[in-house]
This record gives structure tokens, sequence and C-alpha cells, in this order.
């Protein structure tokens, strides 16, 4: 279980990032933290490993402040996954996946062997192993990331926008992959994005920021969509746009699902 | 030709001379370099002073750099050391641009990445940073080899030994071949350390070699793999 009570950041150049921060982040779960650029999302998650420290207010990760713990070696027990792989370029596939055990003085050669395992769990051909990152494609490359993620077996997984800059279909396989690797392994999931669909598909707990940290509203997605806590979330979640408010009509004997404007999106099953 | 062959065992000796002068400088120069290149490329302000400093030093005349050497070192007169100083201010003012401008090359968000990993700063800049500021550093480092190789000949004008004595004494004595000689074996050393530089950086950078073919070839190949559903 992580917890942010009352968390304000400040940045040196004046602006608040986040400002009076209440969450409970539920243990082996996916919670999302979706908003429009600028309302912190990235700011909070990099609170947790103490990539940034917060101004005021602390951070709980199972009751024990992070304030209290050396950066480094928190970091080397929570998973990291950021947009464009972060990748380091002058190691191979296999010594990137082993990067974070290595750190932890596990012997190179154990690390390498788990690191082979956890490109089958990403569902990436062993034969990548002995690639440069730059030899892969983008999701190949991200898939490397999340390999990466998992190496120190870490409870908590924080995702940074981590499909952002792959194409749509490839980035539909990973959102699948993610689900179906959450649900195996029971991490602890905190992902970001400014993409609401993914924040619905991904998230147990989906969380709505506006500016300044400020949340909009948190739920499970059914939730947010049954009951929209104002109109800045119903805009954000697409229902004052008519496409979240759906209604059935039958063509030639069969239910199919339009939106507000008439526009099939899918066929009821029986 | 004539003037070589007979004096085969003067031009030998004087290469060995001249290697054995120029290689402490590149060297040494690279050592200085990297820490002053990261303060300079660490803050604004050092950067722009560091930098000024350096290159008024490498516009400072080699003679009188070496002639005054003794004064601020308190060596003899003839010592080689002096040459090797004055070499190496030469090879730091040189390089400490190229470690600057290759510890920027660096990609923020991977150094980001890397501290995400759990990275301490000493293990990243270790790690991560140097290495992956290699192609700028050996591009930096091939340059400072070949000056060095050349400047000092110029040792030889006070009186330590290098190959430069063969351009001084041909040139007085008036024998094209001697002065040939000279100018063909320096260009020969300098040669021959960037080779053996460029051969260091394939195999401590083999991550960096640009093979446009083989990228396409694995760009398609992942393709394929992704479309249908193996990668």
């Amino acid at each position: 279980m992580i917890e942010f009570r009352s968390v304000t950041k400040q940045f040196p150049d004046g602006t608040v990032a986040v400002e009076g921060f209440d969450l409970v982040i539920p243990p082996r779960k996916t919670t999302v933290l979706v908003g429009s650029s600028g309302c912190g999302k990235t700011t909070l998650l990099r609170m947790i490993n103490r990539m940034i420290d917060p101004t005021s207010g602390s951070i709980l990760i199972d009751g024990e402040d992070t304030a209290s713990l050396a950066p480094v070696k928190l970091r080397r027990r929570i998973g990291y996954v950021m947009q464009n792989s972060g990748l380091l370029p002058h190691r191979k596939v296999i010594d990137n996946v082993a990067t974070v055990p290595v750190l932890n003085g596990v012997p190179k050669k154990k690390a390498r062997a788990h690191a082979l395992e956890l490109l089958d769990t990403v569902g990436l051909d062993r034969s990548l192993a002995g690639k440069y990152p730059r030899q892969l494609s983008g999701g190949q490359q991200q898939r490397v990331g999340v390999a990466r993620g998992l190496a120190a077996d870490p409870n908590i997984l924080l995702m940074d926008e981590p499909f952002g800059a792959v194409d749509p279909i490839v980035r539909a396989e990973l959102q699948q992959e993610t689900i179906r690797l959450q649900a195996g392994l029971g991490k602890t999931v905190v992902f970001v994005t400014h993409d609401i669909d993914e924040a619905f598909l991904l998230g147990h707990q989906v969380v709505i920021l506006q500016k300044g940290g400020h949340i909009a509203q948190v739920g499970t997605p059914a939730e947010i969509l049954a009951r929209p806590a104002d109109d800045f979330v119903a805009s954000f979640v697409g229902a004052d746009k008519g496409k979240r408010k759906l209604r059935i009509e039958r063509v030639d004997g069969t239910d199919v699902v339009v939106d507000e404007n008439g526009t099939p999106t899918g066929v009821l099953q029986p | 030709m004539k003037w070589l062959s007979s004096n085969w065992d003067l031009v030998w000796q004087l290469v060995f001379a001249h290697v054995a002068l120029s290689v402490p400088p590149i060297v040494i120069g690279f050592v200085i370099a990297i820490p002053l290149g990261w303060v300079a490329n660490r803050y604004r302000v050092s950067r722009g002073i560091i930098l000024l400093v350096l290159g008024l030093l490498y516009t400072i005349p080699s003679i009188p750099l070496f002639i005054f050497m003794p004064l601020f070192l308190g060596t003899p007169l003839l010592s080689p050391v002096n040459v090797t100083v004055a070499l190496t201010i030469y090879a730091v003012a040189l390089m400490v641009r190229s470690a600057a401008d290759g510890l920027r090359s660096v990609d923020p968000d991977i150094l980001q990445a890397a501290s995400a990993m759990g990275y301490s700063g000493w293990q990243r800049f270790w790690r991560v940073e140097l290495p992956l500021a290699g192609p700028v550093l050996l591009a930096g480092l091939r340059v400072v080899s070949a000056s060095t190789v050349s400047l000092a000949t110029i040792g030889s004008v006070v009186g330590v030994s290098s190959l430069g004595y063969l351009f001084i004494n041909g040139f007085q004595r008036n024998i094209p071949g001697e002065v040939i000689t000279g100018i063909v074996a320096t260009l020969v050393i300098a040669v021959v350390f960037d080779l053996l530089l460029v051969l260091v950086g394939r195999l401590l950078l083999p991550w960096s070699r640009r093979d446009s073919r083989v990228r396409a070839r694995d760009v398609a190949r992942s393709r394929t793999a992704v479309l249908t559903g193996a990668g």
C-alpha cells in the first residue's frame, strides 16, 4: 500500500506542481493517475521512488515513511518503466534487463539467466537478448523496459506514460500484456497517462487530476462513468461529448450499440 | 632514400623517442580533461570560464611555452619533462571541450532512467555517463593525438629528442632526404596512433557502430515479427 499524506511539491522556480495531495493506493491493484499535461501526475509518480522529494507532507509505503529510506536503495526495490523505454543504449538487451539485480549484487551469470526468463514473461523472443536497444522496434524496447522494471521482483511497479510513443496497434497489445502481467504477478502498479481510455482499460482505481495535483475524482472506471463528480470530470471522460452515452438500436434482428451521435460502437451479445 | 638507408639507426631511435614523448601527454591530458570537462558541463558559469582559460592556453605559442616551463617547474632547461608538461597542457586545452561536449551529448532521459533504476551518482557517472560520452571523447582524443604527435617535433628546437631533429638538422645541412624522412615518420606515427584509437573504440564502444544496413534489416525483421505476433 502506498499512501500520500497532504503532499505538496513546489519546484525551485516557484511552480506548485502538487498541493495538499492525499491518496491511498491499494496493494496488488493498478491505480492510474490521469490528467492533462501539467496536472502533476508525473511529479506524483516520481515522489514515490524519491526521484523527487516532496516539499511537505509524507509518502508511506506499507506504513514506512519513504523520507526515512535511502533513495538509491528505495529505487532498487521499485520497478520503473518510462516513456521511450529509457534503456541504456550501450548495454545489450539482456544486460539492460539484468541492471537492477546486478546493482543489488546478484552475480552476473545468475542475473542474466533470470533476465532470459523475463524476456519470456514479457513476450519477447530470447534471440533478442544479445541485441542493442537501437536494433529493436519501439514496441520491443518498451517490453524490454517492462522486463527491466520487473527484474528485481519489486512489489511496486511505476509506469510513466510507458506506451505514449508507440503506434496504436502495438500500444493496444502492450496494454493487454500489462493487464495480463499485473493479474498474474499481483504487483501494485501505479500508471500515469493522459489517455482516459487507457486509464479506464488498465485501472482498478482511476484518479482524475486537475492542475496542481488536485483530485477531481477517485473511483473505479464504472463509478466514474456512472457518476462523474463534476463538469470537469464529465468533460474529461467524454460524457459530455456523447461518446459515453450509448443506446441500443435493433438492426436486422441484432442489438447494435450506438453513441449519442448515432455512431455504431459495437454489438450487444445476447 | 640513400640518406635513410645509411641513418636507419638514428631514425628508429628518434621514432622511439618521439613516441615516448607523445604518449604521456595524450594519456595524462585525457585523464585530466575528464573531471574538468565534467565541471565545465555541470554549471554554465564554470563552462564559460574553463573553456575560455583553456582556449587561451592553447593559443600560447609552443616554443616560448617549452622555454618557460623550467621557470614554473624548476626542471633543468633541457629536461624532456618540460616538453611533456607543455604538451599535456595543450592536450588538456583541446580535450576539455570534447569532454564537456561528450558529457553533454548524453540523453538526460537516459540519466534519469539510470537514477530511477537505482544507480548512485558515482555508479551512474562511471557506468552510464562516461561510456555514453565515449564516441565524442574518442573523436576528441583522435584530434589530441594528432596534435600532440605533430607538436612533439618542436621539442627538438629546445633540445629534446624527437623526429623534429630530422627537420632541423636536415634543413640546416640541406639534406632533403632527412627532412622528408622526418615528415613521413611523424605522419606514420600519427596515423598508427589514430588507427589504434579507432581500434580501441571498436572494442570498447561496440554499441556505437553505425551500420545502417544491419539496422534496417533488424527493423524490418522486428516489424514482421510484430505483425505475425511473434515479436
